[in-house]
């Protein structure tokens, strides 16, 4: 094969390999990349569509935590706005989620606007706070 | 004492200044010279450091800010590097050190090439020096010094992440000297075969240590977080993978330039773009642009510093490569079909999947500069980079087997019924005894393949039995880092697929079922530690007739005023039962139940071997003479 051929090879093959890479990223980013919401921003621009996973995030409103009798938990998280969003969870919560600290809740809304989360994630240590809920209290400060 | 460090550490700074500037001008002896000189400064400099760690003395800030007088004295000394500060120190070392490997190690027959080369790595040196002690310095005196210390954030107070950063360091800071290398080279104009022997060799030192590096940190999240998941595509695991993948194509690439003198630009844009990543990874994981789950210290400023950093010495080399590249000399012609356009392929899978990892992983970002926060988690990755992958996967056993030049392709067909052949038989036995879903079934054959294309390609280089142990270090490598990966893939296939996982909430005394078990708690009861008390559940676990006891527990740190998960674990041989404790939760009637997360992880060894393989294949193929027959080449 000439030099030229080859390298028109290599080039199409990359193309080839680049544009499909680029269409998989376009459509997984579509369907994939979770919006992030506050209690404020859900009640101005309404609830985002039921079934979508999406996270909520703010801080875990004083004396809303409710254990169930399994595993089982609701709690509500508040952003200062004065609005609040509903958050049913099953399982270990991380270890330093607590009321009145920062949290974001990734899950699910129902068509009846309730939120199941799936995932919850607090602080990883006692000076980092997720990078949303610092804006968020900018915001909101 | 930290004072002498501190003018150790600037008289390491003006030895990599020396360095850089007689190794540009091409005067080997003494760059060399400087360049051990520097790394003798900058390990007194390291060694005033891990001294006031061990003495716990808090009259240095570093040392009030993250230990205490209880911690156990390991892990004091791995607090050194459990800092921001501390862990750059330990990458100014391990940047020094890889000077002065350099300037010991290379044989000094190209003496201007070999000078240019550890003048670069001066400058580089320089670099993270300055950052050091200008931006980051853990040589602060605190006056008056501290009673006691705010110890070591908990989670790190563990054996896996003692090791782990400076296993990282190794990889990430050993890529800046295949960057100078490079860089030399295209000072020089010659990236040629000698070249490409030379730097291989730097490339695999520093793949073996991150991929080990990767390993710990994965087992690490795995038994420490508790959340039962060993990968979380988390911005921070993001960062040290797309060095790796990098890396892993230069290792590749670099064979083709080495035996065939082809591929020679393509070769040094890589060994310039893996300590870009590199360096793109520390500026994501220490400047907190992302969110992440494993974020630690972060600090916009010093971040922003660090991405300069980045724009710099990126930006030079590209510019040099820009300038160089079109003049570097190519190998004999090849065909599409041949083993250099199996590894032109190779690459191209690497790369592509390397730009959407970062592309996901840098999305948030985008995204936010119009406006809108998202994050992007699994899902997406497994869309994009999976089958990318998955690509590359199936045709490696029958590529590794073509001719440099032009491969015979008469056999192809039975390539594809042999692949046809493994996936119809795991398919079958999804649908049937093992009852997995058709993907994971896909997943697994594909796993088994590239086992079977391992052994498969040993054999038809050794032929007979009797020479099997004499094939060369670098064929026995490349098998057992082939093999390995086929080992990770079933692992992960089976993790992804066939992890099982429950709650549970139980009162002492109480039975539940789990995976096939029987899950009892028998009581939970409070224990302490060094520097920590625990609440400590007994839980019994039957199956059939076997039996074993879990004992999970929630520690408290009070010093760092933190609770920490300890999960517990019971290895089968076919798998984990994982067990992580919650808390305890008293209802209106007074009984308190205690919440568990219970998870079975089939084979999850499977992941960590088939990793740990690749790394040891590769360090292997370090070593051995050159092989005389052009038929055994590796």
């Amino acid at each position: 094969m000439r030099a030229r051929t080859k390298r028109l090879w290599g080039v199409g093959a990359a193309a080839a390999l680049l544009v499909s890479a680029v269409a998989l990223a376009v459509v997984a980013l579509r369907q994939h990349a979770d919006l992030f919401y506050t209690p404020g921003l859900i009640a101005e621009r309404g609830l985002p569509e039921a079934g979508k996973r999406v996270r909520v995030g703010g801080w875990v409103q004083e004396g809303s935590l409710i254990y169930g009798d399994a595993a089982d938990m609701t709690f509500l998280i508040e952003d200062g706005s004065g609005q609040t969003v509903e958050v049913s969870y099953t399982g270990i919560a991380p270890d330093l989620f607590r009321e009145g600290e920062g949290v974001v809740a990734t899950g699910r809304f129902d068509p009846e606007g309730d939120f199941t989360a799936d995932t919850i994630l607090a602080k990883h240590d006692e000076n980092y706070e997720p990078r949303e809920l610092k804006k968020a209290q900018q915001a909101t400060s | 004492m930290i004072e002498a460090g501190h003018f150790a550490a600037f008289l390491a700074l003006v030895f990599c200044g020396l360095q850089a500037g007689f190794g540009l001008r091409g005067d080997r002896v003494r760059t060399g010279l400087f360049a051990l000189l520097g790394f003798a400064a900058m390990g007194f400099a390291f060694f005033t450091l891990l001294w006031a760690f061990a003495r716990t003395d808090f009259s240095v800030e570093l040392v009030a800010a993250h230990s205490h007088t209880l911690k156990p004295f390991g892990y004091k000394i791995a607090g050194t590097w459990g800092n921001h500060e501390g862990s750059m120190a330990l990458w100014c070392l391990v940047g020094l050190g890889f000077g002065a490997a350099g300037a010991w190690l290379m044989k000094s027959d190209r003496p201007t090439f070999e000078a240019r080369a550890l003048g670069v790595q001066g400058l580089l040196s320089l670099g993270a020096l300055a950052y050091l002690l200008f931006a980051s310095s853990p040589f602060t005196r605190l006056d008056p010094a501290p009673l006691q210390g705010q110890g070591l954030n908990p989670l790190l107070q563990d054996p896996a992440l003692a090791i782990h950063p400076p296993m990282l360091y190794l990889g990430y800071v050993g890529y800046s000297f295949v960057f100078a290398l490079a860089a030399a080279g295209l000072i020089e104009g010659r990236i040629d075969r000698q070249w490409a022997k030379t730097a291989r060799s730097w490339a695999l030192a520093a793949f073996v240590p991150l991929t080990l590096g990767i390993a710990l940190g994965s087992y690490w999240a795995y038994y420490e977080l508790g959340w039962g998941g060993w990968w979380f595509w988390d911005p921070v695991e993001n960062a040290s993978l797309m060095p790796w993948l990098i890396g892993a194509a230069l290792m590749h690439s670099i064979i083709v330039t080495e035996k065939r003198g082809s591929f020679s630009a393509w070769t040094a844009l890589l060994a310039v773009l893996a300590f870009c990543f590199s360096m793109l990874g520390a500026f994501l994981v220490r400047s907190g642009v992302l969110t992440s789950v494993h974020s630690f210290a972060v600090d916009p400023l010093r971040g922003s510093l660090l991405l300069i950093g980045l724009l710099v010495f990126g930006g030079a080399a590209l510019l040099l490569f820009a300038l160089r590249a079109p003049k570097l000399s190519g190998g004999p012609p090849w065909t599409a079909t041949s083993r250099e356009g199996a590894l032109m392929g190779n690459n191209l899978v690497l790369t592509v999947a390397t730009f959407t990892v970062l592309l996901g992983t840098l999305f948030p970002l985008i995204a936010e500069a119009l406006g809108q926060t998202v994050s992007v988690g699994e899902p997406y990755f497994n869309l994009t980079f999976t089958p990318i992958m998955a690509l590359a996967l199936v045709a490696l056993p029958v590529v590794q087997a073509w001719a440099w030049g032009r491969a015979e392709l008469s056999s192809l067909w039975k390539w594809a019924a042999g692949f046809a052949g493994i996936v119809v038989l795991f398919w079958l036995a999804g649908i049937g005894p093992l009852n997995i879903p058709l993907l994971a079934g896909i997943g697994l054959a594909l796993g088994v393949w590239l086992i079977f294309g391992a052994a498969q390609e040993i054999w038809r280089r050794a032929k007979t039995v009797s020479r099997l142990p004499k094939m060369p270090m670098r064929v026995w490598g490349m098998t057992l880092a082939h093999a390995g990966l086929g080992i990770f893939v079933v692992g992960a296939v089976l993790q992804t697929s066939g992890r099982m996982q429950t709650t549970l909430a139980l009162q002492e005394g109480e039975t539940q079922p789990v995976a096939g078990w029987q899950v009892r708690l028998e009581n939970v009861s409070s224990i302490e530690g060094p520097n920590w008390y625990a609440e400590r559940a007994t839980l019994t676990a039957t199956r059939g007739g076997a039996r074993t006891e879990l004992q999970p527990q929630k520690r408290y740190y009070p010093a760092a005023r933190m609770p920490t998960t300890e999960t517990a674990i019971h290895k089968t041989g076919m798998g984990d039962l994982y067990v992580a404790l919650g808390d305890g939760r008293r209802n209106e009637t007074g009984e308190t139940r205690w919440t568990f997360e219970v998870f079975h992880n089939p084979l999850i060894d499977f992941i960590y071997l088939g990793v740990a393989l690749i790394g040891i294949g590769a360090g292997l193929s370090m070593f051995g003479k050159r092989t005389r027959t052009k038929d055994q080449q590796a």
